[in-house]
């Protein structure tokens, strides 16, 4: 059979059918209860992690080397600017989203210049950016539960059929990610770069801006991300994207793309999203304790690499 | 390289000034951070002073070797701050209660690592998520071996970090020996520049006979090593366990490194450079801080500031250099 040998050639249809696995793992330990609502809240939860792995692939498929650790703290510092702008008034709900949005854009804005103008590799640069931006969350949000307007909150956890709205919402950016990386000259540039920088430099690809965008681009998702997130969850916090700072570069490398930079892969993002909440849920619903869950987890990642991986890669 | 009006031998020469500022620079930003401190606090600059001021030096300064070993090989090790603190729930309970299983799970791990870069070498896998991956595993046991904080430290190791040594406060002298080991091992011993080889040229050492399986086993193994006395260090000075501990000391020691002098990549680090990079991130983490009233808010963002301008003086001098 051709095309399923071809199906299973993709990489990432791995990281659909491990989703699969665990769901159905937990459906067979429940009896069967609950497993649409399981697949409901996945969606929910995926978005978020597919947000920023978006932005995580695109950043990491400019090469080796480059990626945004400042991601976690952005979420955090965007999620108390967006409720602090929304002030839990309906009315303010469009303007704290875009407060939300300008705070990426500044984050990313100053992470690359860290990388461009002082020349400090990309980690580093993004992880000084996130100990200035965590203090300037823990300095401006003061601690405080800021709680979103009703209506934005509600908006967040709204179904239609099961189906949240956000996972739609998900679904759609993974589609323009997809356009954008695939079809338009900004995806091709930065999969060019992530190939070989130097000679699409010689090519008349203009590297420098290509690179700016996809940090900006980054940050910008970070900043919705954090918006998103306080509205789901009803309230902005500090650590609220702690575990983003892991999963975003998990689901990037399960979901298929290439560490070492220049293939990058779409659909595997939602896959692996997918894949790490359901597993989550699985280990929940076996009722395992934090540390045993924590442990399988870490597990589970490795002996997915191992199996997945093997492609050359720099890092 | 330009060729124009200096003649070769000038252009050398500037390029080794700025070979020399470099290599000074992880030790001039440790003298700017003391000078500050003494301008701000003359009292601080004692005995007792630099014993309390470096207090939790000696832990960083270790897990700062260990992730530059790791790093030497182009490699990254996302996953010591969460084995620091779960080493430190093992010395916190086994190595007190059961020294024999103790020793034996702390060896074991040590093997877990050099395992790590065997797998990592042998399926060619990037080790950012191999790291990602086990630092779960490392923050699962811990937890599962220590759920709340507690347990106590064994008390010879509380008496060896508790040492009092004339003239030198003991974090100095334990910084110095921690430098000058690892220095003769890894710049100047044989194997230690195979080692290093394996990160600048893999081609060359591998074409050459050596067998680069063996320099990521034996370069996993000693960041092991190095995380292990790490846990056991900061569990002498803080007296009991706790499996959240070590979480800061990933991006801490991958600060440290670079701040040190060492690059991501081509094998081009600096154990002393390392060690003076976790003792100015230690200093500036908060006595400093607090000398100069700057408010709790703000102190993790020093770091970020510190870490920025050591670069950015280096990338200037690099720039000049050229």
């Amino acid at each position: 059979m051709p095309s399923f040998a071809k199906l299973f050639a993709t990489p990432w249809i791995w990281s659909f059918l491990g989703a699969l696995i665990v769901w159905l793992a937990a459906v067979i330990f429940t009896g069967g209860h609950g497993a649409g609502g399981m697949i409901t809240a996945a969606l929910s939860l995926a978005v978020f992690t597919v947000i920023v792995g978006l932005g995580q692939m695109f950043v990491i498929t400019l090469g080796p080397g480059n990626v945004d650790l400042s991601l976690p703290a952005n979420i955090g510092l965007a999620s108390a600017v967006a409720m602090k702008t929304m002030d839990g008034q309906d009315s303010l709900i469009a303007l704290g989203l875009l407060a939300a949005l300008a705070c990426g854009v500044v984050i990313g804005l100053a992470n690359y210049a860290l990388i461009r103008v002082l020349r400090i590799p990309p980690i580093i640069a993004t992880l000084s950016s996130s100990f200035i931006i965590l203090s300037t969350d823990i300095h401006y949000g003061r601690g405080l539960q800021i709680k979103p307007p009703d209506s934005f909150a509600d908006f967040a956890n709204v179904q239609f059929f099961g189906v949240p709205i956000l996972g739609l919402f998900g679904v759609a950016l993974a589609v323009v990610a997809w356009a954008g990386l695939q079809k338009m000259v900004y995806g091709r540039s930065v999969l060019a770069i992530g190939q070989n920088m130097r000679a699409a430099k010689l090519a008349g690809i203009p590297v420098e801006r290509v690179r700016l965008l996809t940090y900006t681009l980054s940050g910008a998702l970070g900043g919705i991300n954090g918006a998103l997130l306080a509205g789901y969850f009803r309230g902005a916090s500090v650590d609220i994207g702690n575990e983003y700072l892991l999963s975003s570069i998990a689901v990037v490398v399960i979901g298929g793309t290439s560490v070492a930079g220049g293939k990058a892969n779409v659909p595997g993002i939602w896959g692996a999203s997918l894949f790490l909440v359901l597993l989550l849920t699985m280990l929940n619903t076996f009722g395992v304790s934090a540390g045993l869950r924590l442990l399988l987890t870490g597990l589970i990642i490795v002996g997915v690499i191992t199996a997945a991986g093997g492609h050359k890669t720099g890092r | 390289m330009t060729s124009s009006a200096p003649t070769a031998a000038q252009s050398r020469a500037a390029r080794n000034r700025a070979r020399l500022l470099r290599t000074m620079l992880p030790a001039l930003s440790m003298t700017l951070i003391l000078l500050a401190i003494a301008w701000l606090n003359p009292r601080a600059i004692s005995y007792f002073g630099f014993s309390l001021m470096l207090n939790l030096a000696i832990p960083i300064a270790l897990a700062t070797i260990a992730q530059m070993f790791v790093i030497t090989i182009n490699e990254l090790d996302l996953s010591i701050g969460t084995f620091v603190g779960f080493v430190g729930c093992v010395t916190a309970t086994w190595l007190h209660d059961a020294p024999v299983l103790g020793v034996l799970v702390l060896l074991a791990s040590i093997g877990v690592y050099a395992g790590l870069g065997a797998l990592i070498h042998l399926r060619n896998l990037p080790s950012i998520v191999v790291t990602l991956g086990m630092s779960f595993v490392w923050q699962g046991l811990a937890i599962l071996i220590l759920p709340k904080p507690g347990g106590a430290a064994p008390d010879w190791l509380k008496g060896l970090m508790g040492l009092k040594v004339p003239f030198v406060p003991f974090p100095i002298v334990a910084a110095i020996v921690i430098a000058l080991v690892v220095h003769f091992g890894l710049m100047r011993s044989a194997y230690g520049t195979v080692l290093r080889g394996a990160g600048g040229n893999p081609q060359a050492i591998g074409r050459a006979g050596w067998s680069l399986l063996k320099t990521k086993v034996v370069m996993f193994a000693l960041t092991g090593t190095f995380g292990v006395i790490s846990g056991m260090a900061l569990i002498g000075i803080t007296t009991s366990g706790d499996a959240n501990i070590g979480n800061g000391y990933t991006l801490l020691s991958i600060a440290g490194v670079i701040l040190g002098g060492g690059e991501f990549v081509g094998g081009r680090v600096s154990p002393i450079g390392a060690v003076i990079g976790a003792l100015t991130l230690a200093l500036a983490a908060s006595p400093l801080l607090t000398f100069m009233n700057i408010p709790p808010d703000w102190q993790v963002a020093a770091n970020g500031v510190i870490l920025i301008s050591v670069l950015a003086a280096r990338a200037l001098i690099s720039r000049k250099g050229a």
